[in-house]
């Protein structure tokens, strides 16, 4: 693909899609700027929980709460469905069989659909120990941050099924396209911010 | 040339490029659980002392993320500056804001003897 | 959170203005509750008069199909200019209650503490979210697409949306003058005291809804406008030729992306404490509170900046037209606003030296602070370049401009004084800091919006506005405004505090009453300019300009009719250099009729917009109350109705190259027939929106 057929930056769908690519450019460019400014809600979430840190009052703390092999199990499944989106990518991009695009999107759904199980199931048990939201600002900050990003997620799984939907009705048009490289940005950055958690929240925590 | 060896030519050509993405894809894949596994591995079994492990830990997010930008998100430097800029210009905003807020709130917090003194 | 409050949530018969009074009717209560009463019928008899009016004159289709559901950026535009200007009529009327109190406020006063407080609170939140917002946002959207010759925004049905959701926080404010009552913590709405065990009240949930959903649209505003300049310009029309408003309304636009989230963070953190009982700001538990004020300004101090840059663009134009030359120091203007827009995240801790950091911290953002005068600096330098050796006209929009440059440097000079920590100690939180950040924002923002307001009316309504009327307007607003406040910076020195509704120092109170008269010319200045949009539209047949070019303007969005076609240009235009306009007209290809025409594709109108505002006030509304079936409802409404869009495909229209011809011909005919007017007759019933061609700054 020679340097000028890129019209926006990041995953394309190249000139072999013709007016689709053509219309990608605004509406690429426009979702990557939505996304900085979602990265910048998510770093002052950050900010917040790293500023009360020691803010327990008493109650538990990280140790107390975290665990540290679910974490791991989470960040697999998150991990692995980033790359199974990007063969999801790779089958629009190349134009497969529209099965296949659709068996790995719904692989990256059940990926992202178990991801957000293991994290309920995480946040229960540590309701279990005490470790609830209006036990104290550290916990309160914890609850911004996790679970903001699981919100990120089931919404992501929403329009992932839509999507879906939209590919068994209309095919794939310029807008189902538009959708689904959308999608992709939002799950791989999701991804980006699930590393940012696991370092700073967890694994930082837990040292 | 006629039309069909045209499309052959593409066919071949395109079936090169998936090639090539694929293996980006599977390179960035086999990176990011080096560099997560790593970290995890650490803080599981490792006794370090807990500044070294910290940065440690920093050092390999930042690269993770990195990663994923160049093999998932397809960032680049020889693409549209467009983007990179865009990126960057919110990493300076995004570094500007949190160091700020960190600054800030730590003097604070050592001043008036907060829960949340270092 | 409780799931088994009653079906109408906290709502109860004392939720209602009046009924204060009729229980213990005191006399303090009587005063207060008729003041409160009267706000709220003027509220509820306004929206009763505006729905007969539409049902009399059968007005109900047109308004949904001619403009809540449509995508066009000049409709939107026109739409939030509205919004501003109801909204800037509410929150004057507060200010002047406010001065009228503090006038007679010596031991004592006629307003209730609470009652004066909930005036300051909406009057800020109202200027800031409902007035201002909206006014430069509409601008805007009226005039960049147009000024880089694109047919709209580059996401036009997301851009009725932000409005939808503005409209929607505004209607929320409204209300609470009607149920309930709003916060009376002020437009930053501090923790703890907004928290629920010392306001347990409904009113700080308003104020964080009514700016959560005022955010949301503004983020989503920004990012349209950002992708608009920097995709849908027409071709040749490289960044160094944009015209400069395009400039402030990208950096705004990009200051908007950024700024927004702290602000969304913050109210939402603040709500999870009001809800949920968790700790962010709350005294107990681990709760900080000085981590609201940090997020609240990270938001706060960027978002003075997108209010004044647009103002900046607006009078970079207005005094390089009315002085009939290019602008001076093009280059040095967009350099200085960039830089403007950068330094603007590297300031918020000005708004709160006093609470406790160390003092090194305070010096670096004190220098910070002081650095954002110097590229402010350079723009006065070269707004007052621009007008040396030009024929500068006295007009309504040039008049705002100059008033603008004199106060705004008193202004900016009294926020260089506070920059530094030492005398800021010494000054904050009294009326000094009140008078210094009205000195910015009414001779910057308000003037400049108004400047915008008469030097655009004549494009989007293809008639003149009132000169007589709108100078006396404009000289009302100049000299009412340095009456009310150049009194506050001497009271704030004599140590009266901001916010205080009484006080026992007799010596304020010559001052206070020269405010409080100052208050009342600007109030005059109001009425003066209501007056004159009655005049103009009364005599309208005698000021039309629709050959569209009323002021001899430099770039794109005069070089079509006023009002424009919806799909602004038959032809997208091909941009050569700075000032598209004004080089085409001295090229002669200013009125051209092109050989043939192309069908242009548009955005179908969409219900998205106005479904939107109704469910997203409606979720609102009920989170205000705890009416939580409503919020359920909502909620499931709100993402239904986004899924319904992402499988709506059929969106998009063809206006055939047939009409374009024929409206594009019509407009060239009248131009053919009309009588080109030298500037001396412009502000005169000959103009008729065609400009004679002179040289730059040369007396005709």
């Amino acid at each position: 693909m020679s340097e000028q057929a890129i019209k926006h930056p990041g995953l394309n769908l190249g000139p072999a899609h013709g007016k689709d690519d053509e219309a990608a450019g605004t509406v690429m460019f426009g979702f990557w700027v939505f996304l900085m400014s979602d990265a910048i809600l998510f770093a002052m979430v950050f900010a917040t929980y790293v500023t009360s840190l020691h803010a327990t009052a008493g109650g538990p703390g990280p140790r107390d709460l975290y665990d540290i092999k679910s974490v791991f199990i989470e960040t697999m499944l998150l991990l692995a469905s980033s790359f199974t989106f990007g063969m999801a990518s790779l089958a629009l991009k190349y134009k497969h069989r529209k099965a296949r695009l659709i068996g790995w999107m719904v692989v990256t759904l059940v990926l992202g659909v178990a991801f957000l199980g293991f994290e309920l199931h995480d946040f229960s048990s540590m309701f279990v120990k005490g470790g609830v939201p209006s036990r104290s600002g550290f916990l309160s900050a914890f609850f911004d941050l996790v679970p903001l990003h699981g919100l990120h997620v089931t919404a992501g799984g929403i329009w992932l099924i839509c999507l879906v939907g939209q590919i068994v009705r209309y095919g794939l048009d310029t807008k189902t396209k538009l959708g689904i490289m959308r999608l992709a940005l939002f799950w791989h950055f999701l991804d980006i911010v699930w590393i940012a958690i696991f370092s700073v929240v967890y694994l930082a925590g837990l040292t | 040339m006629s039309e069909q060896a045209h499309n052959m030519e593409s066919q071949t050509k395109a079936a090169q490029e998936e090639r090539k993405e694929f293996r980006s894809y599977a390179w960035g894949i086999g990176l990011a659980l080096l560099l997560t596994v790593v970290p995890f591995g650490l803080v599981q079994w490792m006794a370090m002392p807990r500044v070294t492990l910290l940065i440690i830990i920093g050092a390999f997010a930042l690269v993770q993320m990195l990663v994923h930008f160049r093999f998932f998100l397809h960032i680049g430097f020889r693409q549209k500056r467009e983007d990179l800029q865009l990126i960057l210009f919110s990493t300076v905003l995004l570094i500007i804001m949190v160091a700020g807020t960190i600054w800030i709130m730590a003097s604070l917090a050592t001043r008036m003897a907060l829960p949340g003194s270092p | 959170m409780n799931i088994v409050d009653p079906p109408l949530g906290r709502l109860q018969w004392s939720s209602l203005p009046f009924w204060d009074m009729l229980q213990h009717p005191t006399k303090g209560n009587i005063i207060n509750g008729l003041i409160a009463t009267g706000a709220a019928s003027l509220v509820v008899i306004g929206a009763i008069a505006l729905v007969v009016l539409l049902t009399k004159y059968k007005l109900w289709r047109p308004l949904w199909s001619n403009w809540l559901t449509s995508p066009d950026h000049k409709k939107i535009g026109i739409m939030y200019v509205v919004i501003a200007l109801v909204m800037l009529a509410r929150a004057l009327i507060e200010a002047v209650l406010m001065r009228g109190q503090q006038a007679f406020g010596l031991g004592g006063g006629f307003l209730s503490p609470e009652h004066f407080a909930q005036l300051f609170s909406t009057h800020g939140t109202i200027m800031i979210f409902f007035m201002a917002m909206p006014f430069l946002t509409g601008v805007i959207n009226y005039v960049m697409p147009m000024q880089i010759g694109a047919r709209d925004v580059s996401f036009p049905v997301l851009n009725s949306i932000s409005l939808g959701l503005t409209a929607a926080g505004a209607a929320l404010v409204m209300v609470s003058l009607v149920i309930g009552k709003f916060s009376t913590g002020g437009w930053f709405g501090y923790p703890p005291y907004t928290e629920a065990n010392f306001s347990p009240g409904v009113g700080p949930d308003y104020w964080i809804w009514a700016l959560s959903l005022a955010g949301l649209g503004s983020t989503l505003t920004g990012i349209n406008f950002a992708v608009t300049i920097y995709k849908e310009r027409a071709p040749g029309m490289q960044w160094m030729r944009m015209p400069l408003f395009t400039w402030t309304a990208l950096c705004t636009a990009i200051i908007m992306i950024f700024a927004m989230p702290p602000l969304t963070v913050a109210t939402a953190q603040l709500a999870l404490d009001r809800y949920l009982g968790f700790h962010y700001f709350t005294n107990a538990l681990g709760g900080n509170m000085m981590n609201f004020a940090n997020l609240f300004w990270l938001f706060g101090h960027p978002e003075v900046y997108i209010l004044i840059l647009p103002a900046f663009g607006v009078y970079s134009e207005t005094i390089s037209t009315f002085s009939g030359k290019a602008l001076f120091g093009y280059r040095s203007l967009v350099m200085a606003t960039m830089a403007i827009a950068l330094l603007s995240f590297t300031v918020w801790l000005h708004h709160f030296f006093t609470m406790g950091q160390n003092a090194n911290i305070n010096a670096v953002f004190g220098i910070a602070s002081m650095l954002i005068g110097i590229p402010t600096g350079v723009k006065i330098y070269d707004w007052m370049w621009t007008m040396f050796r030009g024929r500068v006209r006295f007009t309504v929009p040039m008049v705002y401009a100059l008033g603008f440059i004199v106060l705004f440097v008193l202004g900016g000079m009294s926020g260089i004084l506070l920059a530094n920590p030492t005398i800021d100690y010494q000054v904050h939180n009294t009326v000094f800091l009140v008078a210094h950040f009205h000195n910015v924002a009414v001779p910057g923002v308000l003037f400049g919006m108004l400047s915008a307001y008469h030097f655009w009316f004549p494009k989007a309504f293809g008639f003149r506005l009132n000169e007589r009327w709108g100078m006396i307007s404009a000289l009302c607003w100049i000299f009412g405004f340095v009456g009310a406040f150049f009194p506050l910076y001497a009271l704030g020195i004599m140590g009266l505090p901001r916010r205080t509704v009484a006080y026992t120092e007799a010596r304020y109170v010559p001052l206070e009453w020269m405010a409080f008269l100052g208050a009342l010319l600007i109030l005059v200045a109001l009425l003066a300019l209501l007056w004159q949009l009655w005049l103009s539209i009364r005599d309208r047949a005698d000021n039309r300009v629709f050959v569209g070019d009323p002021w001899a303007g430099r770039s794109l969005e005069w070089a079509n009719s006023a009002p424009p076609p919806e799909y602004n240009f038959a032809v997208i235009p091909q941009i050569e250099s700075r000032d598209a306009f004004t080089a085409a007209k001295e090229q002669g290809r200013a009125y051209l009729r092109p050989d043939t025409y192309v069908d242009i594709e548009l955005p179908k109108n969409s219900a998205m917009g106005p479904a939107i505002a109704a469910i997203s006030f409606a979720l609102a509304f009920g989170l205000v109350w705890h009416i939580w079936w409503l919020v359920i409802l909502c909620f499931l409404a709100a993402i239904a109705s986004m899924i319904i869009r992402g499988f709506a495909r059929d969106t998009r229209r063809i206006v055939s190259a047939q009409q374009v011809r024929q409206e594009h011909h019509r407009w060239i005919d009248a131009v053919d027939q009309a009588t080109a007017i030298s500037r001396a007759d412009e502000c005169t019933s000959v103009n008729v929106g065609l400009a004679r061609q002179e040289a730059d700054g040369v007396v005709p």
